[in-house]
């Protein structure tokens, strides 16, 4: 079981020949993740890495069987691979690039959302299911196999909480690195039902950041329908207002973005809110052995 | 990305927008001028100055006048220019220093000979986060603060939404018309008012247009008397002629010394520079600070690869800050090796010479503990650590 991604998977690589979609595939493919080949437009028919490169994401779906994509291509053309990946046929894509112009991600998604297809990310670390695939560019030993979801905004972070979770003596069902985009694909909500329906998953981490309203809508659905422990962590308690924060999305524009206003709503919704990032893996425990 | 209200102008007006006209003047000699050729351009003695600073709010701090002659526009250009001008919104608001006025805006004024007739509106364009598309959020109560219009008379604060795929809709230019009570000429103003700026929105990659107020003056002409414009940063690539309007002026000296380096630096209040990869961890990272009792100095993201040049750069950036008591470098090494990156700290450490302030490293991932060997082994000032505890812990000891 687990989400998204697993040993079943057929995942080719969107700017595969480029430098970082080259890099990321080799570490992925290290990892013993599925990698059935790549798309780069204009060099179809050769090979790259061992692997077969398609000039279309169709290409490759009809040709190389393909059901799940992972996107390396530069910001101006990121979110014409997202559609083009959607239009394909794949089930689920991966958008690691970061600088999407917020105009590009609202066709975007609106052209994907009546198509049968996730998205995760832009601006995200990538999903990992620990001895299965690594789509993402995160490291792959920190993540030890498990029975605790991660969903977060953050990359490096997350790896920080699946090493406080490995530490604390736990390991990981999935990791969604969600993105810290003002538009994503998935949403913490999205992703923590997932989580929540996956049997192979027994408590969720849920990170998240200052800015927008995911978390408090993640909150809600856990409140109402959340049938496992989770153990929440907002980023950017002491972020002023109206600054950007690094990622596109992480900006406190009124009230309820504040990192102490999306923390009380978790709260209050029956989340195990810490309020420092390093008691992530010792409030797990502690929650755990209820 | 800001840009000032006469930059602002500029663009809404290549989009045919209507707006309240105006030159741009940079001393007194020049914005006297401007209101020669103003005053006979409208023929009308009623001018305005405006100051050109990127923060709301300035006619609160003395920053906007009307004059109705040469000597006054002298006078109050005078004044204004040069003066460091306190807005609620420049940094530390009316009871803080201010910022220094470089730039007046010389305008025509858009509610002569008819003020009684003017009606001031609110028209802003931005991207719904929840919704994914983008909306025209609009107002008769014109001229006041908009967040306390939907606080107080939420009913009195509408909504458009644009649907992604068609666009901005005949039905709902009229609809925004009709519900800001408007007929006749007026009417037909403001339908053609709106869509170019939405069109204006879209061709500039456009964060946020908030034209406050937005004017139908006496003789039924609709035009934006102030706008506030923010662009996209990850969109300017494909409009250089609108990132070159950035004014570096407006912006502190650090943080663009630290985008020239390509480091993602914001500058805070604090006691404790912090340097992280990463923006989730670096925000942690400022939080942690806090919960060990100090107060974050600032955000700054050095990225993945984390190399000694990085590392030095964000020392030097860190170092400019004379309120930082100690530095907290958090990495988290995954892909890059944290014995690279402790070498690097080591380097850049020695590069820059008498730094005098306690640092704590904080190394965790790939050959974490060669890494904190490392630093231990440097003889250098430093503190290591591999866990976020340990490192909070230091940074508390460190403090107290």
């Amino acid at each position: 079981m687990s989400v998204l991604v697993n040993k079943n998977s057929r995942i080719i690589v969107q700017g595969f020949t480029g430098k970082e979609g080259t890099f990321h595939a080799e570490q992925m493919i290290a990892y013993g993740t599925p990698v059935v080949g790549g798309v780069t437009p204009g060099k179809g028919g050769t090979s790259h890495l061992g692997l077969p490169v398609y000039n279309t994401v169709s290409d490759a779906v009809q040709k190389g069987a393909a059901d799940t994509s992972i996107i390396f291509v530069p910001p101006a053309f990121a979110a014409d691979a997202i559609m083009e990946a959607a239009e394909a046929g794949i089930k689920v894509i991966v958008c690691i690039t970061e600088g999407i112009p917020v105009q590009d991600m609202v066709k975007a998604k609106a052209y994907i959302e009546d198509k049968d297809v996730v998205l995760i990310g832009p601006n995200c670390p990538g999903v990992i299911t620990p001895d299965e695939a690594k789509v993402g560019i995160m490291p792959g030993f920190v993540f030890k196999k498990g029975r605790i979801g991660i969903v977060s905004k953050s990359g490096t972070l997350t790896y920080e909480a699946a090493d406080q979770v490995v530490k604390a003596g736990f390991g990981i069902s999935t990791a969604i690195g969600i993105g810290g985009d003002p538009i994503i694909g998935t949403t913490t909500k999205e992703a923590v039902q997932m989580l929540m329906n996956d049997p192979e998953t027994d408590a969720i981490i849920m990170i998240g950041e200052i800015g927008g309203n995911l978390e408090a809508r993640a909150a809600e659905y856990i409140k109402e329908h959340g049938t496992k422990p989770v153990v929440g962590f907002i980023a950017g308690q002491t972020a002023p207002a109206g600054r950007k924060m690094g990622h596109a999305g992480a900006i406190v524009g009124g009230h309820d973005d504040t990192a102490a206003a999306k923390m009380k709503i978790m709260a209050a919704c029956g989340i195990h809110v810490v309020n420092s990032p390093a008691q992530i893996g010792s409030t797990l425990a502690g929650v755990m052995k209820k | 990305m800001n840009l000032h209200e006469y930059q602002g102008k500029e663009l809404l007006k290549s989009y045919g927008v209507a707006i309240q006209e105006g030159i741009v003047a940079t001393t007194i000699e020049d914005a006297v001028a401007a209101y020669d050729n103003i005053s006979a351009r409208t023929n009308n003695k009623f001018v305005v100055i405006k100051a050109q600073i990127h923060a709301g709010g300035r006619g609160k701090g003395g920053g906007v006048k009307v004059v109705k002659s040469v000597d006054e526009a002298k006078e109050k250009a005078g004044q204004i220019l040069g003066m460091m001008l306190k807005t609620p919104q420049t940094p530390g608001g009316m009871d803080g220093e201010g910022k220094l006025v470089r730039k007046v805006l010389v305008a025509e004024d858009s509610y002569v000979p008819s003020f009684d007739a003017c009606k001031e509106f609110y028209v802003s364009v931005l991207m719904d986060r929840e919704k994914k598309c983008n909306v025209i959020i609009y107002s008769t109560e014109g001229g006041m603060d908009i967040e306390k219009v939907a606080e107080e008379t939420p009913e009195l604060v509408h909504k458009e939404w644009i649907d992604p795929e068609l666009g901005l809709q005949g039905f709902q230019t009229r609809k925004i018309a009709f519900n800001l009570g408007l007929s006749g000429k007026a009417f037909k103003a403001m339908e053609l008012f709106i869509r170019q700026l939405y069109k204006a929105f879209l061709g500039s990659d456009a964060a946020l247009f908030e034209i406050n107020p937005c004017l139908v003056t006496g003789d039924e002409r609709v035009v934006a008397v102030d706008c506030k414009v923010t662009l996209d940063e990850n969109g300017l690539y494909r409009h250089p002629d609108l990132e070159a309007l950035r004014d570096t002026d407006e912006e502190d000296a650090t943080e663009v010394e630290a985008r020239n380096f390509d480091l993602n630096y914001v500058k805070l209040d604090g006691n404790v520079g912090c340097m992280v990869n990463g923006a989730g961890l670096a925000m942690a990272t400022m939080d942690i600070i806090k919960l060990s009792g100090g107060e974050p100095a600032n955000f700054l993201d050095v990225g993945g690869t984390a190399n000694a040049e990085r590392v030095e750069n964000a020392f030097r950036i860190i170092l400019k800050d004379p309120n930082v008591k100690a530095i907290l470098i958090n990495i988290f090494g995954g892909i890059v090796r944290c014995d690279r990156v402790a070498q690097g700290v080591i380097d850049a450490y020695k590069n820059i010479g008498n730094i005098n302030v306690p640092i704590i490293v904080r190394l965790q991932g790939t050959n974490a503990d060669i890494a904190k060997k490392m630093i231990d082994d440097s003889g250098l000032k430093v503190l290591s650590a591999i866990e976020l505890q340990e490192a909070a812990d230091r940074v508390k000891a460190v403090l107290s």
